[in-house]
Order: C-alpha cells, then sequence, then structure tokens
C-alpha cells in the first residue's frame, strides 16, 4: 500500500459516527489471512462509500459500520488498517 | 436405481437460505453431519408437480468460494464435488438478500461460473421494498443469464414460483459445456456492483428500521441494559412459565405408575418398571417444558438477528478475557446444551480461541442442569415475591447462571495466559436486518429438540436408570437395613462419599454422581429411583421428591450440591463432542480435570461458609 494518499485521509477507526467517506486504501499486509479474505468478502474495497454508525459500549470497540447496502462489526485494530477519505 | 437428483441450495450468510429451505421441504428434514468435519448437513425432500421426489441440501451460508472457515470450505467442495460423502449436486438454488445485491451478486457470479443449472431466487423482496429499493428482476435475469424469482421465504411467497422453475430446470436436457474460469474476487465485486446497480429501478432514501432499532439496542448504555433485562427476563419465564406444564406432566406420571403398579406382580419387575423406568425417566421428562422454553427464547433470539447484536455489545468484555463476541453465540447456545454449542465454535477462526470456547463451554448452565437446580431450588429456596412478578427463586437460579459465566470468563481469563497464550483473534460479523421469524420455523426448530431430549430420555437416560435400580437392589436389605447402604450401588457409593464427604455430600448425592456421568439430570432420577426403593410401602408419586429432600438434606448440602453442579463436567456427550473438535483426548481430559477440581473446591466453599454462618 504505497499507494499515495491524500492529505485528508484518516484511518478508518477515527472517523465519526454518521460521517461518511471512500475507501481509499487497505494495508492488508497489516491484517493476517482470513482477517484480510473477510474484509474483502464484506466489500471493503477501494472506492466503496463506508459509515462507521455505532460503537461498542465498553473502550468504544467494535465499530459497526455500514459499507454499501450492508452493515458490519469490525475491531478497532482492524478499522485502523483502512484509509478513508471523508466525504465532503 | 437412480438416486435422486440433488439439488443444493447456497447463498451468503443472512440471505434467508434456512427461511428458503425450511419453505420448500417442510418439516421433513434429515440433520446429520459431513464426515470428517463438524460441519451439519441438512437435507429434505421436495415434491415435484408430476410426483417425482428431489433431494435438497442446505449448504452452509458463505461469502465466496474462497473459505475462510471450515463451513465455507465444506460449502466449496461439494460444490466443486470435492466433499467426501456428497454427490456433486446435480442443480443449484442460489439465495440472494434482495437489499443486498451488491455484496450477494459477488458470489452468485463465482457460482453461476461453476456451470450448474441454476435458478437464482431473490430473496426479502420485500424489506427490500421497505427500505425504499425497488428491482427489476427480469434485469437482473438478463445479466446473470440464469432465472430469477422473486421471493419472501419467512412469510412462504414466492415458493410455488421457485418449485416450479427448479421443475423446469430438472426436466430441461442438460449439457455441462461450461469450462470452469475462475475470475478473481476483486473483479466479481466490481461485476457485481455493476450488475445490482442496473437492476436498481427506483431507490427512495428511507430511515431504515433497523437503523432505528439499533439506534436503541446497539446504544452505549441502553443497549446493555436491554441485554440484561432480555437475559432476565428469559430465565424469569423459564420458570413462571413452566410451572403449569410441569405439573400436569408429574401428574401424569404419577397416575401411569399408580396404573402400572396393579398390573404388575410385587417384586422385582414392578419395582424395576415403576421405581426404575417410571420414576426416572418421569423425574426427567417433568424438565421438558423448561427446555422447550429457554430453546424458544435462543430461536427467537436468532432468528430476529438480536444474537449477533448481543455480540457486538459484548465483544470488548469478552475480548478482555481473551475470546471473542464470536464466542458469545457458541457460550449462549450452552445454555440450552454444551454440544451444539462447542460444535457452533467452528465458526471462529482463530484456533487458540475456539479450543479455549470449546474449554469453558460447559461452565454455561446447560438446560440438562436444570433439572437438578429447580429440584434442589424448589425443595430449599422459599418461594417469595421479591417485588411484584420477581422471586426468590428465580433470583437464585438467575445467581447460578451468573456463577457459571464469572467461572467461564475467569477460565478463559487464566486459559489464555497459561496453556493456551496468544495473540486473540479478530471479530468480523455482519448485522443482518431484523426480521421476525416464521413461527413454522420456531416450531421446527423446537421440534427437533425435543425430539433429541425425548430420544436421551429413552436411552441413555432410561438405560442407566435401569442399570442404577438393578445396583441399588441388589442385594435386597434384610429387616431392619437400609436397601441404599446394602446394596451394590450403596457399596461404591462408600467409597465416593469417602472423598466427597469433606464438601457437605451424603451418601444419596454419592450414589447419584456416579450414573450422572451420563447425563446430568440422571441424577434427579438417580435420587428419585433411590428413594423410591428405598421407601416400598408408599405408594408411588404420594410423596413428591422435594419433600423427601427436605427431610434428608441440610441447606448447607443442598447449596454444595448446587456448586457442585456449577462447575462439574458431568456429561458423556460433551466429553464426546471435545475429543471430536478437537482431535484426540488431551483437550477432554485436561477439560474434565480442570473442571472436576473447580467443582469440589467450589463445593468445598460453599458448603464450609454455609455451615459457618449456621445455615
Amino acid at each position: 500500500m504505497n499507494a499515495p494518499l491524500h492529505p485528508d485521509s484518516v484511518s478508518l477507526d477515527r472517523l465519526k459516527v454518521g460521517k461518511t467517506a471512500r475507501v481509499a486504501a487497505v494495508d492488508w499486509a497489516a491484517l493476517d489471512e482470513g482477517e484480510a479474505c473477510r474484509l474483502r468478502h464484506f466489500g471493503f474495497d477501494e472506492g466503496v462509500t463506508v459509515e462507521p454508525l455505532h460503537l461498542g459500549p465498553f473502550g468504544r470497540d467494535p465499530i459497526a459500520i455500514r459499507v454499501g447496502r450492508m452493515t458490519v462489526a469490525i475491531r478497532r485494530r482492524h478499522a485502523g488498517a483502512i484509509q478513508v477519505q471523508p466525504i465532503r | 436405481m437412480n438416486p435422486l437428483p440433488l439439488v443444493a441450495v447456497a447463498g451468503s450468510p443472512n440471505a434467508g437460505k434456512s427461511a428458503l429451505f425450511n419453505a420448500l421441504t417442510g418439516a421433513r428434514q434429515k440433520v446429520g453431519n459431513y464426515p470428517g468435519v463438524t460441519v451439519e448437513r441438512h437435507s429434505g425432500r421436495l415434491t415435484l408437480a408430476d410426483g417425482r421426489p428431489v433431494e435438497l441440501v442446505d449448504l452452509p451460508g458463505a461469502y465466496s468460494l474462497e473459505p475462510a472457515s471450515p463451513d465455507e470450505a465444506v460449502t466449496r467442495d461439494v460444490l466443486l464435488g470435492k466433499q467426501k460423502g456428497e454427490r456433486t449436486p446435480d442443480a443449484l438454488v442460489i439465495v440472494l438478500d434482495a437489499s443486498n445485491l451488491d455484496n450477494h451478486l459477488r458470489f452468485a457470479l463465482q457460482l453461476i461460473e461453476l456451470g450448474l443449472p441454476t435458478i437464482v431466487a431473490l430473496n426479502m423482496v420485500d424489506l427490500a421494498k421497505r427500505d425504499g429499493l425497488e428491482l427489476d428482476p427480469k434485469a437482473l435475469e438478463r445479466a446473470l443469464g440464469v432465472p430469477v424469482i422473486e421471493t419472501v421465504a419467512v412469510r412462504r411467497r414466492g415458493i410455488p414460483g421457485l418449485q416450479a422453475a427448479v421443475d423446469d430446470m430438472l426436466s430441461a436436457p442438460f449439457c455441462a459445456v461450461h469450462e470452469h474460469v475462475k475470475s478473481d474476487l476483486i473483479h466479481l465485486q466490481r461485476r457485481a456492483r455493476e450488475i445490482a446497480t442496473a437492476a436498481v429501478v427506483s431507490e427512495t432514501p428511507v430511515r431504515r428500521w433497523t437503523h432505528r432499532l439499533d439506534a436503541v439496542l446497539l446504544h452505549p448504555l441502553f443497549g446493555p441494559i436491554i441485554l440484561a433485562l432480555i437475559m432476565f427476563v428469559m430465565f424469569q419465564a423459564v420458570f413462571a412459565w413452566s410451572e403449569a406444564p410441569k405439573a400436569w406432566i408429574e401428574d401424569g406420571v404419577a397416575w401411569l405408575s399408580n396404573a402400572v403398579s396393579p398390573m404388575l406382580p410385587a417384586g422385582l419387575l414392578r419395582s424395576m418398571v415403576v421405581d426404575g423406568a417410571i420414576a426416572g425417566v418421569g423425574a426427567v421428562i417433568t424438565f421438558l417444558p423448561q427446555i422447550l422454553i429457554l430453546f424458544f427464547f435462543i430461536l427467537l433470539l436468532e432468528g430476529t438477528g438480536y444474537m449477533v447484536r448481543a455480540a457486538f455489545l459484548m465483544d470488548r468484555l469478552m475480548h478482555g478475557v481473551g475470546l471473542s463476541g464470536r464466542a458469545f453465540i457458541p457460550l449462549l447456545s450452552s445454555f440450552a446444551c454444551a454440544v451444539p454449542g462447542i460444535m457452533a465454535t467452528r465458526t471462529i477462526d482463530d484456533p487458540k480461541d475456539r479450543l479455549t470456547t470449546i474449554l469453558v463451554a460447559p461452565l454455561m448452565t446447560c438446560s440438562a442442569r436444570l433439572p437438578v437446580y429447580t429440584l434442589i431450588i424448589a425443595a430449599f429456596i422459599p418461594n417469595r415475591q421479591l417485588v411484584w412478578g420477581v422471586g426468590l427463586q428465580g433470583v437464585v437460579m438467575f445467581g447460578l447462571y451468573i456463577v457459571g459465566i464469572t467461572g467461564a470468563l475467569l477460565a478463559a481469563y487464566v486459559l489464555r495466559r497459561g496453556v493456551l497464550k496468544g495473540r486473540g483473534g479478530g471479530f468480523m460479523m455482519e448485522l443482518p436486518k431484523y426480521q421476525w421469524p416464521p413461527f413454522k420455523d420456531v416450531v421446527i426448530g423446537l421440534l427437533t429438540r425435543c425430539q433429541i431430549f425425548l430420544k436421551r430420555a429413552g436411552t441413555i437416560i432410561l438405560g442407566t436408570t435401569i442399570i442404577l435400580w438393578a445396583l441399588a437392589s441388589i442385594p435386597q436389605a434384610g429387616p431392619g437395613q437400609k436397601q441404599s447402604q446394602v446394596s451394590i450401588a450403596g457399596h461404591i457409593a462408600n467409597g465416593i462419599e469417602a472423598v466427597v464427604r469433606p464438601i457437605g455430600f451424603n451418601h444419596d448425592i454419592s450414589l447419584a454422581l456416579l450414573p450422572a456421568m451420563a447425563a446430568r439430570e440422571v441424577s434427579v432420577s438417580a435420587i428419585a429411583t433411590v428413594y423410591s426403593i428405598d421407601s416400598p410401602d408408599e405408594k408411588a408419586g404420594a410423596t413428591r421428591l422435594q419433600d423427601q429432600l427436605q427431610h434428608r438434606w441440610s441447606l448447607a448440602t443442598a447449596l454444595a450440591f448446587l456448586a457442585w453442579f456449577v462447575f462439574a463436567p458431568q456429561c458423556i456427550s460433551t466429553i464426546a463432542v471435545t475429543r471430536r473438535e478437537t482431535n484426540g483426548w488431551k483437550w477432554p481430559l485436561f477439560m474434565v480435570s480442570y473442571l472436576f477440581v473447580l467443582a469440589y473446591v467450589f463445593a468445598g466453599l460453599t458448603y464450609w461458609t454455609a455451615v459457618a454462618l449456621g445455615l
């Protein structure tokens, strides 16, 4: 993931609940094989629109995220491997 | 004779695949296992218009043919004809969630590439409409090149159309000319998105129901409170709702033994049938209502989609002890029975996470403990209302569950820092839309559980009860002797008693512990059998078991007995399934030993504390 990142891109775990963003890059190397596979299954891919919807009650972990039409829950650590570009 | 045509039902998790399968096959289902793996195989029959039967198999849900779990590996292997013990399917029904096409079409495209005759069931079109999404099935049909049928499986809508399509598909001559071209996932995903976008007729953004519900149910403060309330109501209901049906069954058993007694000559045979079989099995089946109520709640929580939310809420806490929120579902199923609970751990991808979950699953209070808990609580805890609707007995029961849960979390914590050290795996789950599960599916689930329980009562429980009766009745006691002392079982129990006397267990309990290894609930029937043999003069069913216990046990002993059953690994099936799931004897032996040590220590602490407090 050496693609140049847009200056205002942030990692997904820092995106506020209710803010939409586009996935800019995923650091697949930071995830183990199974986790990377599952994220792909959920449709995390460059260009996809995502929106954090809910945070876990303890330590704000995991995070429920809307990906396309699906809602998935992933841990903060996984979200940290996904760089997003906030929309507006 | 040719084997029946085999039609596989495939689809992503949460596409409503099982509901569709139920709608197509009705209650005529077979649940088995794929050989060598612990993935359940659900199959059923569908009759075509001309009366030809077709075998339908419900494949485990998968997101793609690249497996990320053992379940998904089975799905791939069956579809590629590589699964041991399964024929290659003759045709395929792909189930898609209409409101999640951009994701589900990826798997559908992969499946269509396999080249089998295929039909797509565009399912849950009603939910898509509710969310303001209008789709064009014809456009989808053109893009995919296979028939697309709109269905609402949970309401049984679109099912005749789907059956007709299956009929057409199997009647048409088919020649497989496709070569298997494997497109890569990213490419498929992009194509899936294009097709999904093209199939949308109109989309009105509406505030989704699921989103509104989640705002409350996943709220950082209200979410956990609601979860705790749901669990509490569930356990109160297990007690309160079961009272009446339990009394009917008890009356029925008493009536049966009174009716049977005069028909048999007095002596060993009558004793075996009345004191052994009827008293023993009768004592156990009175707990059927409670077990069904518990399963009813679990099926409902699973069917509505709430169970995954519970996992979401609990994940961080579970993570703290080295488990993942995924473990919450197997552990919650273990409240019904540890065997399906342990089997459900296969959805946990990380091997150490999974092993830890297996090892602590028996600490979740399974329904087989309910007979033991209920009996002791009913006999020793006064039936008082604390506040309106909340009884003391229910609170004690809830407390026992809490002790089990706490024990499990502590055990997991220790295991993850000792023998199973390592970084925890992740937590990645889809949160499906909320929906009301069809009543019929819940009934099918309950009937299956009911059958399994009665089969157990009829085989293992009846068998051990009769063996125990024999051991407890031979040799016959002379005048002035107590039968439970002179019999073979009495002598064995004397040996056990020497070990368990320090923790407050008496001779009756020692006698019950051995057969209870087969299944926990047998301890109830064992005690019932012993008492009924000891008092041959009493009319059967005249003295209730709990009244007898009140005379014979001290409160401290009763509490120690409860504490024992929170921890003791008294269930052959659990040990067997652990052996199968961990491929060897090492972990089941480890599990049995650590649980027995915990049971002994905890029962001891309870007894000594209770005695010190003068109870």
